[in-house]
C-alpha cells in the first residue's frame, strides 16, 4: 500500500468511526435539558461532529493533493518495516492472550526469550537473565510491595505460586 | 517577598526528607538514562513509570517524576554529542555543534558545556518559576468555570497556532482525545455513555494512562524500532579531573548566552504546544545571530551547545508553571504529571497552593535540589552513560514492553485496559506515520473531564447563553488570545514570503 492510499483509507475509517460515535452519543440527550443544562450526550456528540468534520476536511485536502502524504507514492510499510514491527505486534498480542491461560509471569518469561533470543539474536546467558529477571522483579514489586496480584492464568497453575506466597506473607 | 521565602524554605526542607531525596536521586538517574537513549524522552519515561509510583506517597511520587523530566533534559545532550543522534527531540539543536566537537576530539568540552548550561538554564528558570507561581495562582483563584474552560480552549489553540502540524489532523487529535475522556458515564447524571458493544473496557472511564502508555510506550517504540535500523558510531569521551577544571573555567565564554537562553526557554516552555524543542532551536538561532563569530556555529562552537541545552532545561520548568497554577499542562510530560495528580486525589489548579502547600512547595524545592544533583551525577558518570548507550534496542524494547504491560494493568487490575493500550499504541503508530500529531490527544484526554464539567457548569449558570464566555472580562480576553493564535497560520499563509520571514523573527 502506498502512503497516498493509506492517508485516504485512514481518513475514511476515522470519518466512519466519528459518525459511529455521534450515533452512539444520541443514546443520551444531546439537546438542552431544562434546569440541568446540556444533556449528557451533547458534549461527546459535538466533539464527534468535530472529528467527522476534520476527517472530511482531510479527505478534501487529499483530493486537492495539499498534504505531503497525498502526493507520496512511497510504500506505507516497506518489507523491512513489516519484518521489524510485525513480529513485535504479534508478540505483544500473544503475550496478552497467553496471560489468560498461563498467567502474566510465564507469558513474560516466554515473551522475553522470543524477543531477546530470536529477534535480537543475543546470547543464551543474556536471554535467560532477562527472561528470569523480569518476572522475579515483577513479582517482588507487585505481589510483595504493592500487594497487587497479577493474573496467573488458569487455576491449575495456582499451586506453582504457593511456595512464593509462603515466602512473602 | 517573605510570602515566597518562607514556603520555599519549607519546600526545601520537604525536598530533603529521606524518601523524597532518595526518589529524587533515583529519578535524576532514570531521567538521565531515559533522555540519553535515542527514541526515549522524558514523556516516555514518565508515562511508563507513573504506575510504579503508587508505591510511595504523592509528594515523593511527583518529585520522582519531575526529577525524571529534569534528568531527561540533561541526558538528551549525551547521545546528541557522543552518537550524533538526539537522545530526545528536545536535544536536536545540541547535535549541530556537539557532534562536530566530539568528532574533533573535544567531546568532553561539549558534554561539560551541556551540563553546566543545563544547570544555568535550570536555575534561572526555577527562580523565575518561584517568583511567578504564587501571584499567578492567587490571581487564578478568582477564576470561575468560564475562565477554566477558556484556558483549556487557549491551550488547544496553541497546538493549532504554533504546533506547526497539519491543522485538520491537529484538530482531529484534540477532538478524539476529548471524546475518549467522555467514555464510561456521564459526569453529571451518572448514566452510562459511549459504552460500545457493552464491552467491559468501556464501562468505566478510559484512564489517560492507557492512552499515554499506549502512545508513548508502545507506539513510539515501534516507531523507533522502524527508524533505528542503521548502526551507530560512538565517539568515546575521555575525561580527567584536570580537564573538568579547565572546562569549568571555559564556562565564562557562554555564561551570558546560557542565562538569556534560559529566560527564553522558560517563556516558550509555558506554551503547551511549544516547549523544549522549539525553545532550544530558537535559542540556538539567536545565539548564532548575536555571536561575534557566527561562521563557527555548526562547526564546533561550545556556545552552540550551551544555548539549546540551557533553553530545553528551562522549558521543562516553564511547562510546570501553568500545570501547578492553572491546572493546564504546558507540555505532554506535564499532562501526564497532571493526570497523575488526579489519580493521587489532588485537584490541580490554583487551590493546590492553598490546600496542599507541602506538595507544591516540596516539588518546587526539589527542582532546586534536582538541578544540583543532576549536574553532579552527570559530570561524574558521563563515561557510564556512554557505555549504556551502546546497549542494543532489542534488549531495551522488551523491557519497555513488559513495563507497559504491568503499567497498563496495575492501576485498575483489568486486562481489557492492556488490550486498549496495545490498540492505542498501534493506532498511534499508524497515525503518526501519517503526520497526525499525538501530543494534543494526550493533553485532551487528561483535560477532557475538567473541560466538560466547566463547560456545562458555565452554560447552566448562564441558562444556556454562550455569550457568558465572552462577557466575563478575563475569559473574554483569554478567548481573544485563543482566536489570535488560531489565526496565526492563516495570517502566515496570506502574507508575502519576505514579510512572513521577518514576522517570524520578531516573534522569536
Amino acid at each position: 500500500m502506498r502512503v497516498r492510499t493509506a492517508e485516504l483509507l485512514v481518513a475514511i475509517v476515522l470519518a466512519i468511526m466519528s459518525a459511529g460515535i455521534m450515533w452512539k452519543s444520541t443514546e443520551l440527550n444531546v439537546g438542552w435539558v431544562p434546569k440541568s443544562g446540556p444533556g449528557g450526550g451533547a458534549w461527546p456528540f459535538w466533539l464527534a461532529t468535530g472529528m467527522l468534520g476534520t476527517s472530511i476536511w482531510t479527505i478534501i485536502r487529499w483530493f486537492r493533493r495539499v498534504t505531503p502524504q497525498s502526493r507520496s507514492d512511497e510504500l506505507f510499510m516497506t518489507a523491512d518495516t513489516v519484518a521489524i514491527v510485525g513480529p513485535v505486534v504479534v508478540g505483544l498480542v500473544l503475550l496478552l492472550l497467553g496471560t489468560y491461560f498461563i498467567g502474566m509471569y510465564i507469558a513474560v518469561f516466554l515473551f522475553m526469550i522470543a524477543f531477546v533470543r530470536y529477534l535480537g539474536r543475543h546470547s543464551w546467558p543474556m536471554t535467560m537473565s532477562l527472561a528470569i529477571g523480569a518476572p522475579v522483579v515483577m513479582f517482588c514489586l507487585f505481589e510483595w510491595a504493592l500487594s497487587t496480584p497479577l493474573p496467573k492464568g488458569v487455576s491449575a497453575l495456582e499451586p506453582l505460586y504457593y511456595p512464593l506466597y509462603d515466602l512473602i506473607y | 517577598m517573605e510570602t515566597i521565602i518562607e514556603p520555599l524554605m519549607l519546600g526545601l526542607v520537604e525536598a530533603v526528607q529521606p524518601i523524597n531525596l532518595a526518589m529524587m536521586i533515583v529519578g535524576c538517574i532514570v531521567g538521565l538514562f531515559v533522555g540519553a537513549m535515542p527514541g526515549l524522552g522524558s514523556v516516555n519515561g514518565v508515562a511508563i513509570l507513573l504506575p510504579l509510583t503508587f508505591l510511595v506517597p504523592p509528594n515523593a511520587a511527583i518529585i520522582f517524576l519531575a526529577a525524571i523530566y529534569y534528568g531527561a533534559m540533561y541526558g538528551g545532550a549525551i547521545s546528541s554529542i557522543t552518537l550524533g543522534i538526539p537522545g530526545a527531540s528536545t536535544a536536536v539543536a545540541t547535535v549541530f555543534d556537539g557532534r562536530p566537537l566530539a568528532m574533533s576530539g573535544k567531546g568532553d568540552q561539549a558534554l561539560m558545556a551541556a551540563a553546566l548550561a543545563s544547570f544555568i538554564g535550570g536555575t534561572v528558570s526555577v527562580v523565575l518559576f518561584t517568583l511567578a507561581a504564587p501571584p499567578l495562582a492567587a490571581f487564578a483563584l478568582k477564576f470561575g468555570p468560564q475562565e477554566e474552560f477558556a484556558l483549556m480552549v487557549l491551550a488547544f489553540a496553541t497546538f493549532v497556532g504554533l504546533g506547526g502540524d497539519d491543522i485538520p489532523k491537529t484538530l482531529f487529535s484534540i477532538f478524539i482525545g476529548l471524546v475518549l475522556a467522555t467514555v464510561g458515564y456521564d459526569i453529571i447524571s451518572g448514566k452510562p455513555r459511549l459504552v460500545f458493544f457493552d464491552l467491559a473496557a468501556f464501562q468505566r472511564q478510559i484512564s489517560f494512562l492507557v492512552l499515554a502508555i499506549g502512545i508513548y510506550g508502545i507506539g513510539e517504540i515501534l516507531w523507533t524500532m522502524e527508524t533505528s535500523g542503521g548502526s551507530m558510531q560512538v565517539n568515546y569521551v575521555k575525561s580527567t579531573f584536570r580537564s573538568i577544571i579547565d572546562n569549568i573555567k571555559r564556562a565564562k565564554t557562554y555564561f551570558f548566552t546560557a542565562i538569556w537562553s534560559g529566560v527564553l526557554g522558560y517563556i516558550v516552555g509555558i506554551l503547551p504546544a511549544a516547549g523544549a524543542t522549539p525553545g532550544s532551536l530558537m535559542a540556538y538561532g539567536l545565539a548564532k545571530t548575536f555571536s561575534k563569530d557566527p561562521e563557527s556555529f555548526g562547526k564546533g562552537n561550545v556556545t552552540g551547545v550551551a544555548a539549546p541545552e540551557s533553553a530545553n532545561n528551562a522549558a521543562s520548568t516553564g511547562s510546570m508553571l501553568p500545570m501547578l497554577t492553572l491546572g493546564i499542562p504546558g507540555s505532554p510530560t506535564t499532562a501526564i504529571l497532571l493526570g497523575g495528580m488526579i489519580i493521587w486525589g489532588l485537584r490541580p489548579g490554583p487551590l493546590l497552593f492553598v490546600e496542599h502547600p507541602d506538595f507544591v512547595w516540596g516539588l518546587i524545592g526539589s527542582l532546586y535540589m534536582a538541578n544540583i544533583f543532576t549536574v553532579i551525577i552527570n559530570v561524574a558518570f558521563i563515561p557510564v552513560f556512554v557505555k549504556v548507550l551502546v546497549m542494543p534496542f532489542t534488549i531495551l524494547a522488551p523491557i519497555i514492553f513488559v513495563l507497559c504491560l504491568v503499567g497498563g494493568y496495575s492501576p485498575n487490575a483489568l486486562l481489557s485496559d492492556v488490550w486498549l493500550m496495545v490498540i492505542f499504541g498501534v493506532a498511534g503508530y499508524i497515525l503518526r506515520k501519517l503526520d497526525y500529531p499525538v501530543a494534543p490527544a494526550v493533553l485532551a484526554i487528561v483535560l477532557g473531564t475538567l473541560a466538560e464539567r466547566s463547560l456545562r457548569q458555565s452554560l447552566l449558570s448562564s441558562q444556556g447563553d454562550p455569550m457568558t464566555f465572552v462577557e466575563r472580562p478575563i475569559s473574554g480576553i483569554i478567548l481573544l488570545c485563543a482566536v489570535g493564535l488560531v489565526l496565526v497560520p492563516v495570517i502566515r499563509k496570506f502574507m508575502p514570503k519576505k514579510e512572513a520571514a521577518t514576522a517570524g523573527a520578531s516573534e522569536g
